[in-house]
């Protein structure tokens, strides 16, 4: 069983402006970025489910060349609103650092 | 067609976190053509605009700020500074003047200063909503005559049209209110004949100062050399280096798409961008392409108030108070709230009333999807948010009490289930701020609403 933190160099969340929040995912390798691609769980499904961005609003990039994963969805509570928590958007990123991976292959290892 | 390079410094990403002066110095004693530093953000939230305080310590500011001008006025270059005072409001940038005046004193320097206000009036700003000027972003708080009248601050969000007056009208150190990050180091490399492709990367990468570096242990300088082709990014400070990983995930951060970034104008399109190791420290960037846009906007920032905030932080480590947490603290806002309307007389629709449960979900609250994996205690942060500081704190007061001593079934007699670190309990926050505008507004002359005026110091 593979989390997604053991196939990358770092994951972090952070508000793109006030209202939006963006998501990078860094790889160590290709074959990582292609067994996280290939088990289909970082997904923009997934964004909508954890963080209640409407579909249609999650921007979903495969970065290939820099061995990443964006994605950028509306922010949940713009920033420094009331009902914010994160101020900076810098710990969203939280439940992502622990998904499981479904790959019996190791993909650790290039 | 120029073959002049134009070579620029980013002194650091934010004028109020610093940077080495070696790097500094190295960089501006070898043949630079001007100083940038950015000193503001929306990152740390609406306070900062709608009150009109400036971020971080005075005195570093000064310190920063005596060093970029030192350095720019020996070596006979500009020093341009954007989004002075964090904010960029009218109160930030006469905060920024009062430093930069002090130090042409204290330290017998004698230039010409621009300053380029942005805060826009508000009576402005309702005449362009009516004139159909306004357009929200996706996503937008509703922005009606309404809330322009009821809000604190706007700024508008100068492109490089304005720093460039102020440059070729003879300004040796330029001022800007809220600015373009990327405007601060476009717009004398696109006077010198600098391709706005080039201008405008090399701006987006040295906007973080040593933040495109491979490994930042603190915040310092960036270099960038622009000609007609590309630019090559490199950091003063020789324990640092760029690499081509590092320059090229740099256009990632703190940007909804990697590959555009939209600047007034036009937009920047770097998906067919090619990064160039020169040597173990420096990148060549090349093959950017700008898009100019038929209209030519720039971004709305703006702030309101919400109320006054009193917060107070409780620990709470009973198993027995623990296991019904949820029921508990329901229970304990019906009691709070009827005390608070008996003896203040205000009702739960005029304030707002949170607690913020760490230790189960007080990061990412409602979204968290672990929120059943509660530990062995709790930390609670109780928040109050009112129409005035005195009734938040009285408020709080009766939480606070309350809080402490309601009743669970498990345990008879008198108990007290807050742990408070301190005495008193609680502290009232300040007023509290929203951002209000996430909108562009169409302009017909770049300049418009910035106005300029200079001084010889």
């Amino acid at each position: 069983m593979t989390e997604l933190w053991q196939l990358t160099k770092l994951i972090r969340s952070k508000n793109a402006g006030p209202f939006k929040l963006t998501f990078d995912i860094m790889f160590r390798n290709a074959k990582g970025l292609r067994a996280v691609l290939k088990s289909g769980r970082l997904s923009a499904e997934l964004f909508c489910q954890l963080y209640g961005a409407p579909l249609d609003k999650v921007q979903f990039f495969v970065l290939e060349p820099l061995l990443a994963i964006k994605v950028t969805i509306p922010r949940p509570v713009f920033s420094g609103d009331l009902n914010d928590n994160d101020v900076y958007g810098g710990q969203f990123h939280g439940p992502l650092v622990r998904l499981v991976i479904e790959s019996t292959e190791s993909c650790t290892r290039e | 067609m120029s073959t002049k390079k134009v070579k620029a410094i980013a002194a650091t990403g934010n004028l109020s976190t610093g940077f080495r002066e070696e790097s500094l110095c190295r960089a501006a004693r070898g043949a630079a053509d001007f100083i940038g530093c950015d000193a503001g953000s929306t990152d740390s939230g609406p306070y900062y605009l709608g009150s009109g305080s400036a971020r971080g310590a005075r005195e570093v500011t000064k310190h920063n700020t005596s060093l970029i001008l030192r350095e720019a006025l020996q070596a006979e270059i500009p020093a341009i500074i954007g989004t002075a005072g964090y904010a960029g409001g009218r109160p930030h940038l006469q905060w920024m003047l009062d430093i930069v005046r002090e130090l042409a004193r204290e330290n017998h320097w004698h230039f010409r200063l621009a300053a380029i206000d942005s805060e826009i009036d508000k009576e402005d700003l309702v005449k362009a909503l009516h004139a159909g000027e306004i357009t929200p972003l996706d996503p937008a708080p509703q922005l009606n005559e309404a809330v322009i009248r009821g809000a604190e601050r706007f700024v508008g969000m100068m492109g490089v049209e304005p720093f460039q007056r102020a440059l070729g009208a003879g300004a040796q150190v330029v001022i800007g209110g809220r600015a373009s990050d990327v405007a601060i180091y476009a717009a004398l490399p696109l006077l010198r004949g600098i391709p706005k492709h080039v201008a405008y990367h090399a701006g987006k990468i040295l906007e973080c100062g040593a933040a495109s570096v491979a490994q930042r242990m603190y915040p310092d300088c960036l270099t960038a050399e622009m000609d007609q082709e590309g630019f090559t990014a490199e950091p003063p400070n020789p324990e640092m280096r760029c690499t081509v990983q590092s320059v090229a995930s740099h256009t990632l951060y703190e940007n909804g798409d990697p590959y555009l970034l939209v600047e007034s104008g036009g937009m920047l399109d770097t998906s067919g961008t090619q990064y160039q190791a020169v040597n173990d420290r420096a990148v060549r960037v090349t093959g950017s392409r700008w898009v100019p846009f038929d209209m030519y906007t720039v971004r709305l920032e703006g702030a309101a108030l919400v109320g006054y905030r009193s917060v107070a932080f409780a620990g709470v480590r009973d198993p027995l108070v623990l296991r019904q947490l949820d029921s508990y603290l329901e229970d304990l806002r019906r009691v709070i709230e009827k005390k608070v309307s008996d003896s203040l007389g205000w009702k739960r629709e005029q304030y707002v009333l949170s607690w913020r449960v760490y230790g189960r979900n007080g990061t990412l609250g409602a979204l968290e999807p672990e929120k059943e994996n509660i530990g062995h205690e709790v930390g609670l942060l109780i928040d109050i948010v009112a129409p005035t500081q005195a009734l938040a704190a009285g408020i709080l007061s009766i939480v606070a009490h309350t809080g402490l001593h309601h009743p669970i079934p498990e345990h008879e007699g008198l108990i007290s289930n807050f742990a408070f670190p301190f005495s008193p309990p609680g502290m009232d926050a300040g007023p509290v701020y929203r951002f209000c505008a996430n909108h562009v507004w169409r302009l017909s002359d770049p300049l418009g609403p910035f106005a300029m005026t200079m001084e010889d110091l």
